[in-house]
């Protein structure tokens, strides 16, 4: 399956682009994301907790950055084994452009699945592959436009004095990634 | 006065009272003591290199007794495919090596990498999960077409073209069929699809491999439904094990449709890791399972093009098809749609000329194989939709069409250009008694009662006829069977006049241990109740071919006849000896041996007590005992026939469609039990239904299945089904076998899906909306897109 959309991001394009690089944003923004290691420059482990459908599973895999192009587009893509459950693997191109009012974010989600969650769930995989990406593309907005992950995640990535962008205050930008992440 | 005993006799089934009240012995409940569980690694992708297989972990957890993999069965055979097509040039047909667990590639979603025994199933699940498989995924292909357009991976790397064999028939006729389609009057053209089915029987499959260290004996307890098949197969081609070392028993088993006639892996696994751990070793399919590893049913394309004259008369026919066989040869898979197809594409019509052309592909899905009826509803479909649609171009009334067609009664034995020959039927009286059951007269007036409800009302038939009992073996063997397809019996007499019959055929649903002694009691005069039908076990009879094609009464009743036959002749000679008579005066009726012209007589149980306790008997010219065995090969196929009709109605705002009638008008020769032969039809027509409206296996581009589960993958329910008017009184008996039986259980899957389909393209036409074709399954979704692009 295939999806693609834009977001209108209200930050400055290397906030956005500092965020997308962030292990720490990044794992907070991948719903389920249990945990995200980062093994290299451009490549992550993570563990993914979903359910598709009436299949749950706890996917244990690699993401990895690739074709990037600082600070306009990279591709993110990953791989998931679900034991019993199958497979699902999938990537975003993701492209960020200087627009008035801040960034604009358009991606291209590509996602597969096999196993027992395409047998089972497999009529289901559209709606909830566009119910991620949405909730992806959603908290990353939130996070990034709030600036919450200087303080709470402190990550390199998330360190530019810009990054809140003078929405919102502090605690509420707190609680948010409290939210996500606790 | 309808019998209540014997041939004819709506008997109840007696295997109910067990079936209905939980008391079967099905393959599940039967468990061996010290039994191991077996649990199997599945492939999730359809196409991949297989680059590690790590085990290490999984096999120190807890319970687990071993890990085997695709290595551990390198030294033995792989699974046997029992029928070889030679292509049109020649060549034999593409065979590879289908391993018991995966070697190198797996190449459908399912395909077994690793089979985990362990103490219990809980810890073989949880040892599977921690086994490391590496694949590098290759590109899967799934559509046939794509499979052999030379641009798409291979499935085998021994048939880079993904081709298995391309086959036509009849050759000889094919330029003739050219030249008649060339200068016809008139050529219908259709191009159409015949739906990929998933079995699904009630019972999922389950394998029990138990083996004995001190006898050295091997027993698989499995669900199939020809165990001594099963044990041949095994035996002699995959694991090496003679067959007096080797037993299987299929017990209760429920339900087969064909999918449970193969040999599958599991049932190898267990017998072999049985013997390897010296220890029973369980498997039970879940549902999912059985979903990707029973073989599927149907899924062919096909071009068919009928040549006909001013008149409507059938010239002739051309076809093309593709036919699935899945990533693997199942066992009988490249004979269904050859043999079983091509044969059967007269119909039941005179049509002079027929070639078809077959290219049988292999695809990253399950393999297919036979399902309830196999080739014949493939073969039904194709002409009754292209007959249809060519009555309804030249303006010719769909029952006259047919009846200008038809074989007529006198023209029998009636020899095909498709190589079989028909040797009884009547399709005139079946569609006369069609168009009385399912009232045809009144269906105007019904159509116009839709209208004033806004429903297109629409009546479909079909006329079909399907080979069953497949023979004679010696002819079959030259056509590429490596398989004789005769029947065996035994039948056992004992002292105190009890009979057994230890049969080759297996019942599954079909009722046997009710009809087979009916036939007995029919020709020894004793009850139903003093005969015992003994079947699915290879130590408890002799060597048979199970329970297919709907051969069991046609093959499997005929070879008890034959058994039950020397059982009289050597009766009378012990009688006449008795009676101190010629045994050529010796008369037997109603169960009594009487001279003739005489008061004399004894009874069936003296005789039988004399056979055993030879006091005074003529020791020194017959044998002690009353016990006969026969082999049954029969000399042609039998031809039941029939005419079905569906009345639908579809809703033109939704493309909904409704079954409201169903009637079928078959001619199955002589009847042994009416009640179970109305069972037969509409079980099958309740398969039919599910074609047509409802079933179907898609997978998607990847290979993976997406109708894998009662989610997705739509089985007709009661309430998707009418009441049937059932009919099988047209009786033209079978010249050829000794009961001029035909066989029942297929014809309702063969006859019904066309006539559905038909229905509906009536409805829509009728209703003013041309529409020539629809796949199936007719889905609201798929009507309603017709008739808007329709408009």
């Amino acid at each position: 399956m295939q999806l693609t959309g834009t977001r209108l991001i209200s930050a400055d394009r290397g906030t956005v682009w500092s965020a997308l690089n962030d292990p720490d944003v990044l794992k907070a923004c991948i719903p389920g994301c249990e945990s995200l290691e980062k093994t290299s420059e451009t490549s992550f482990e993570a563990v993914v907790k979903q359910k598709v459908g009436p299949v749950s599973a706890t996917f244990r895999g690699a993401v990895e950055l690739s074709d990037i192009d600082a600070p306009s587009s990279y591709r993110i893509s990953g791989e998931g084994k679900g034991g019993a459950a199958g497979f699902a693997k999938g990537g975003a191109n993701v492209r960020l452009a200087e627009v008035e009012g801040g960034t604009e974010l358009s991606y291209d989600v590509d996602a597969k699945v096999g196993g027992k969650i395409a047998q089972l769930g497999a009529r289901l995989i559209d709606g909830f592959a566009k119910k991620l990406a949405d909730e992806f593309f959603a908290t990353f907005q939130k996070v990034v436009e709030g600036g919450g992950t200087v303080e709470s995640a402190g990550g390199p990535g998330a360190s530019g004095d810009d990054a809140g962008a003078g929405t919102g205050d502090k605690p509420a930008k707190k609680g948010w990634l409290k939210r996500l992440t606790g | 006065m309808p019998k209540d005993s014997g041939i004819g006799a709506s008997i109840k089934r007696r295997e109910d009272v067990r079936f209905l009240t939980g008391a079967g012995n099905y393959t599940d409940d039967i468990n061996v003591a010290g039994q191991t569980y077996a649990y199997f690694l599945r492939s999730t992708v359809a196409h991949g290199k297989i680059v590690s297989v790590d085990t290490a972990a999984a096999s120190k957890m807890p319970g687990v007794l071993r890990i085997f993999t695709g290595a551990d069965f390198e030294a033995v055979g792989g699974l046997p495919c029992g029928w070889q097509i030679t292509s049109r040039n020649g060549e034999v047909m593409k065979e590879p090596r289908h391993p018991i667990l995966a070697s190198g590639k797996v190449r459908h979603v399912g395909d077994p990498i690793a089979a985990v025994v362990a103490k219990s199933l809980a810890e073989a699940r949880d040892a599977a999960e921690a086994i490391g498989v590496e694949i590098e995924e290759l590109p899967a292909v799934v559509d046939m077409r794509a499979a052999i357009s030379g641009a798409a991976p291979a499935v085998h790397d021994e048939a880079p073209d993904n081709l298995c064999y391309d086959w036509g028939f009849v050759e000889e006729n094919r330029e003739a069929v050219d030249a008649a389609i060339k200068s016809a009057h008139h050529v219908t053209t259709l191009e159409l699809t015949n739906n990929r089915l998933v079995a699904n029987p009630m019972e999922p499959r389950v394998a029990i491999g138990d083996f004995n260290r001190a006898s050295g004996d091997s027993t698989l307890y499995t669900t199939s439904q020809n165990p001594h098949v099963i044990r041949l197969l095994m035996g002699a081609f995959v694991l090496g094990i003679p067959e007096h070392k080797l037993r299987v028993i299929a017990p209760d088993v429920g339900g087969g449709f064909g999918t449970k006639i193969f040999h599958y892996a599991e049932e190898a696994f267990c017998t072999f890791a049985a013997k390897a751990l010296n220890k029973p070793v369980k498997w039970t399919a879940d549902r999912s399972e059985a979903f990707i590893t029973d073989a599927h049913g149907r899924d062919h394309v096909t071009k068919i093009e009928l040549a006909l004259d001013k008149d409507g008369k059938f010239l002739a026919i051309r076809t093309a098809t593709l036919a699935n066989m899945g990533a693997y040869l199942s066992t009988f898979a490249p004979s269904v749609p050859t043999w079983l197809h091509g044969t059967l594409m007269a119909g039941t019509y005179t049509t002079p000329l027929i070639y078809c052309n077959v290219k049988a592909v292999f695809t990253n899905t399950v393999p297919v194989d036979a399902y309830r009826g196999a080739g014949r509803p493939e073969a039904t479909f194709q002409l009754e939709r292209v007959i249809d649609k060519a009555a309804r171009e030249m303006g010719i009334d769909p029952v006259e069409i047919r009846r200008r067609n038809f074989i007529p009664a006198d023209a029998f034995p009636y020899q095909t250009p498709v190589a079989v020959a028909y040797d009884t039927g009547d399709y005139h009286a079946t569609m006369d008694k069609l168009v009385e059951i399912a009232d045809f007269a009144g269906f105007e007036a019904r159509r116009a009662e839709s209208a004033k409800r806004g429903k297109l009302r629409g009546l479909g038939l079909s006329s079909y006829i399907e080979a069953c009992g497949i023979a004679p073996s010696n002819l079959v063997g030259q056509l590429g069977a490596r398989a004789g397809l005769y029947e065996s019996a035994t039948v056992r007499v004992n002292a105190a006049g009890g009979i057994v019959v230890m049969t080759g055929s297996h019942s599954h649903g079909q009722g046997h241990e009710t009809t087979f002694p009916q036939v007995i009691a029919e020709m020894f005069g004793c009850p139903e109740a003093n005969v015992e039908i003994v079947h699915g076990d290879t130590g408890r009879g002799p060597m048979g071919m199970g329970t297919y094609g709907s051969r069991s009464i046609a093959v499997g009743g005929a070879a008890m006849v034959r058994a039950a036959e020397k059982i009289i002749a050597k009766a009378k000679r012990i009688a006449s000896h008795l009676m101190e008579a010629a045994v050529e005066d010796v008369e037997f009726a109603n169960g009594v041996f009487s001279v003739a012209g005489t008061d004399k007589k004894v009874d069936f149980g003296s005789v039988a007590l004399a056979a055993y306790v030879p006091h005074n008997y003529p020791l020194e010219s017959i044998e002690p005992g009353l016990e006969e065995t026969a082999f049954y090969d029969p000399s042609n196929f039998t031809y039941p026939a029939g005419a079905y009709a569906a009345e639908v109605e579809v809703d033109p705002e939704t493309g909904a469609v409704t079954l409201l009638a169903f009637s079928a008008a078959d001619d199955f020769g002589n009847v042994i039990n009416p009640m179970i032969v109305t069972g037969q039809v509409h079980g099958g027509i309740a398969q039919g239904i599910g074609q047509a409206l409802l079933e179907s296996a898609v997978y998607d581009a990847n290979g993976q299945l997406l109708t894998g589960s009662y989610m997705d993958y739509a089985m007709p329910r009661a309430d998707d089904l009418p009441m049937y008017a059932v009919d099988h009184s047209c009786q033209t008996p079978c010249t050829h076998n000794p009961l001029g039986v035909k066989g029942c259980g297929e014809a309702g899957a063969i006859g019904s899906p066309p006539a559905l389909v038909n229905a509906v393209l009536d409805a829509l036409n009728a209703g003013g909306i041309g529409v020539e074709h629809i796949d199936m399954p007719l889905s609201p979704s798929r009507v309603w897109a017709a008739i808007q692009s329709a408009k």
